[in-house]
């Protein structure tokens, strides 16, 4: 039997009087699609900041191929192997899309201690960020400013750079907000075929009740920063109180999200 | 073809730059030797501002421990020029070092606030340590006896000296723009634009900031280093908070997005100083009153503006 | 044992008066988010305003205190219309690097208009000499500078919490664009904030005027001072700014009891 990438138990996170998560317990197999859904509010985002490093856990664990990675900053989770997007687009805007790629992979290649070499002719990392271009299908728009391109095309770039790093463990979140239907089928797809590939293990949040049933393995059902059920898509579907509580309310839920 | 282009006006100003002894008067080598001193010290101030986008306000403390410990070491262990140079470079960065931990941390309107501050402490330092650097008069009286490398350096010909600051300065400048354009370069444009992003792909940013905090200092104090022997006295003025404002507002005149727009800024800002003085006092006031002209309505400076203007002409 | 005793007193006026410029400097940072670098020019501006109306022109004291610190508003709201309002949408740097050109133009206005001399105001008559105070005598004057702050003490606690004003301005600093959906004119605030904190600098500067001697300088060392207090009290921070305050002027009365020893 295989080990789990990644072991959260008992992950809580308080705010003064209120918890935003509660007593969270997942295993993330490897190369599987976890799916996290729940409400405005439900905790998703925060449970996200705690594993990423962004906050610290009140409570619990969160271990990563064996490692404790609790309450270490951002940058050396990212070292680690895990690897996030944000729902708000986080780009450089003021640099090429190649060039954002680029100064992810010199990162991860540890270029960026470099003081005496000339960026642009590093052809090796200028290579991995057009592939990786080419694999988010973004290459033909490498040479543009990314504070131009189109909003769900730097949705795009942002997998492309949570990409480079090679992690073993994927947080998307919510990558297909705030896009048209259109670019909403074209990253399912795309999210889809990455998953399929076997190279990445994904945990995503989404909105999108069509996107989460076509990307999932196994969906983690929040509501008030607490467990309300986990299993496969069928069983979610079918699940009464799951029903109830959170597909009852999913018209609401879009409407909102994309107000 | 662009490059060629580029590379061709570069040849040409550096020809002029060698030639200016030969057809200038002692006046203009004086004129052209300040440009190139202080046009060092904005530019490094601009790998910290233009680059990293941390906004000092203390940079002058780095300019002016750089040129006491030229003086300093001229005068008790006369050393060769270029050892003392070196001396200044590492005084210069321990200070950035030390200064640079505690600020690089904050956020940037206290980064700004305490750089500030460190700056006047400094500067507070060097008035009131009489036995060391002689109070408000400063330390003078020191002399160049040798170069370094079997060389001779005297200070009576300012040609010399000219040709020695543009050497200097030249290779200082191609260490400076190779950083810049380096991998390292890439990473402190991106934590100017994104520093979460930067920290998520991996990397500490404050390790980054730092480093690049020491590095500016280290070119700041070379440029001290350059000044003393110049102005043939260290004075507390050089680490005076107003002397924090030359070179942001160089490198804001010349344009903070170009390598080259410190040098251009210190360039105009130094034939103005020379113009202005001649017949008014309060240089300081117009200093002011440009930087606040320029912050308002020429962001990008004069680089940045023409190239847009030319720009549009080609449309 | 009475040097305590003065010494206390002492730092208690320094306190207030610091505590009085680096509240305003908190108050603008509050409400327009900007660091003014020349809130210590401002300062100096007042102590150098209530010079020329009680040395040159012959003013009372009191008349000075009313209308140096309103001279100096007028000046802030000139400020803000004329250079403020086109960087308030923009980058903080922009804001940092216009109040430190601000700081250059002041400070050598003051220089040409009044020289690089010292100068000093004396007390009004009522204030000068000194008092008995547990035994311990006291200058009089430092009594004023502590009833003075503790009277805006009161007054800014006042106008926080119990006046619609005071509720508008927090308003504004939690929430800018919340603050105009409630149709409130934040032009007209952000106008207000900022000569408002102009004008405690001033108030500052001229009670300060009678206890310290005037020179061109005074004002760099009064903003690092604030920024000292801001640094230690947390920036934007009501109680924050006067335990720094306090803090820093008891530093000050110690260095002071110490040297002389």
């Amino acid at each position: 039997m295989t080990n789990p990438v990644l072991t959260i138990s008992n992950l809580t996170k308080r705010f003064g009087g209120n918890t935003a998560v509660s007593g969270i317990n997942l295993d993330v197999m490897p190369k599987e699609t976890i799916a996290i859904i729940g409400p405005n509010g439900a905790g998703k985002t925060t449970f996200y900041n705690m594993v990423s490093g962004r906050m610290q856990p009140s409570e619990g664990n969160v271990v990563l191929d064996g490692k404790d990675i609790t309450g270490l900053p951002p940058h050396k989770i990212s070292r680690l192997g895990v690897s996030r997007s944000f729902q708000i687009n986080n780009i450089f805007p003021e640099m090429t899309v190649q060039e954002n790629v680029e100064v992810v992979l010199s990162a991860y290649h540890g270029h960026s201690r470099k003081l005496f070499n000339i960026a642009s002719r590093n052809t090796g990392i200028q290579h991995e960020a057009i592939e990786l271009l080419k694999r988010l299908g973004i290459d033909n728009l490498k040479g543009q400013r990314a504070e131009v391109i189109s909003y769900g095309d730097k949705r795009l770039l942002e997998i492309a750079m949570v990409l480079a790093t090679r992690p073993k463990l994927v947080l998307l979140d919510e990558p297909t907000a705030g896009m048209t239907p259109d670019e909403t089928r074209r990253t399912t797809k795309l999210v889809k075929s990455l998953a399929d590939s076997g190279d990445y293990t994904f945990l995503v949040t989404e909105h999108d009740m069509d996107v989460v049933f076509g990307l999932a393995d196994r969906i983690l059902v929040m509501h008030r920063g607490e467990k309300l059920f986990a299993g496969t898509p069928e069983e979610v579907k079918n699940h009464p109180e799951v029903r109830r509580a959170y597909l009852g309310e999913e018209d609401d839920e879009t409407e909102e999200s994309n107000a | 073809m662009k490059t060629r282009i580029l590379l061709a006006i570069l040849a040409v100003v550096i020809a002029g730059l060698i030639a200016v002894p030969w057809v200038a008067s002692y006046f203009y080598i004086f004129i052209f030797t300040e440009i190139l001193i202080l046009g060092l010290f904005a530019a490094s101030f601009n790998l910290v501002f233009g680059y990293t986008g941390m906004l000092s306000f203390g940079h002058a403390a780095f300019f002016g421990v750089g040129s006491y410990a030229m003086a300093l070491v001229l005068i008790h262990l006369e050393w060769p020029f270029l050892v003392s140079l070196l001396v200044s470079m590492g005084a210069a960065a321990l200070l950035a070092l030390i200064i640079g931990f505690f600020c690089v941390r904050l956020n940037e309107v206290y980064f700004a606030m305490l750089t500030l501050a460190f700056g006047m402490m400094v500067f507070a330092i060097a008035y009131q340590w009489r036995s060391v650097t002689n109070g408000s008069d400063g330390l003078a009286g020191f002399s160049l006896g040798s170069l370094g490398l079997g060389l001779d350096l005297t200070l009576a010909n300012p040609a010399v000296y000219y040709h020695v600051v543009l050497a200097i300065v030249g290779v200082a400048s191609v260490i400076l723009y190779v950083i810049c354009r380096s991998s390292f370069g890439m990473i402190l444009r991106a934590i100017r634009q994104n520093p979460e992003r930067v920290s998520f792909a991996g990397l500490n940013v404050r390790a980054y900031r730092l480093v690049a905090f020491v590095i500016a200092g280290a070119f700041a104090g070379l440029a001290g280093g350059l000044i003393a022997p110049f102005l043939r006295v260290a004075s507390p003025e050089l680490l005076h908070w107003s002397m924090s404002a030359e070179p942001i507002l160089m490198a804001i005149l010349g344009g903070t997005g170009y390598f080259l727009g410190p040098f251009i800024g210190a360039a105009v800002f130094v034939l103005l100083e020379t113009w202005i003085t001649s017949f008014t006092e309060s240089w300081m006031l117009v200093l002011g009153v440009i930087l606040a002209l320029m912050v308002i309505f020429f962001r990008k400076g004069l680089l940045g503006t023409v190239l847009d203007w030319w720009m549009e002409v080609r449309k | 044992m009475s040097g305590i005793g003065s010494a206390l007193l002492n730092s208690l006026d320094i306190g207030l008066l610091l505590f009085i410029i680096a509240v305003g400097l908190n108050i603008v940072f509050g409400v327009l988010n900007i660091i003014n670098f020349a809130h210590g020019a401002l300062y100096m501006l007042g102590a150098y305003l209530a010079f020329t109306l009680i040395n040159i022109v012959g003013m009372p004291f009191w008349a000075a205190l009313l209308l140096a610190p309103l001279g100096v508003a007028i000046l802030a709201v000139l400020i803000d219309r004329f250079l403020l309002r086109y960087i308030y949408s923009r980058d903080v740097a922009d804001s940092l690097l216009l109040t430190f050109a601000l700081l250059l133009i002041i400070n050598e206005s003051v220089r040409m208009i009044w020289g690089s001399g010292i100068q000093v105001v004396q007390p009004p008559p009522l204030l000068a000499g000194s008092m008995s105070i547990f035994g311990s005598f006291v200058p009089t004057y430092s009594l004023f500078v502590i009833a003075m702050g503790l009277l805006l003490l009161a007054g800014l606690w006042y106008l926080f919490n119990r006046t619609r004003i005071g509720r508008i301005m927090r308003a504004a600093a939690l929430d800018r664009d919340m603050a105009e959906a409630l149709c409130i004119n934040t032009r007209l605030v952000v106008t207000g904030v900022f000569a408002f904190g102009a004008w405690l600098a001033a108030v500052g500067g001229v009670v300060a005027a009678p206890m310290r001697a005037l020179d061109p300088g005074m004002g760099d060392k009064i903003i690092i001072e604030s920024f000292i207090v801001v640094v230690i009290g947390g920036l934007g921070s009501f109680p924050g700014a006067l335990l720094g305050a306090l803090i820093l002027g008891l530093i000050h009365a110690l260095v002071a009891v110490i040297s002389l020893r």
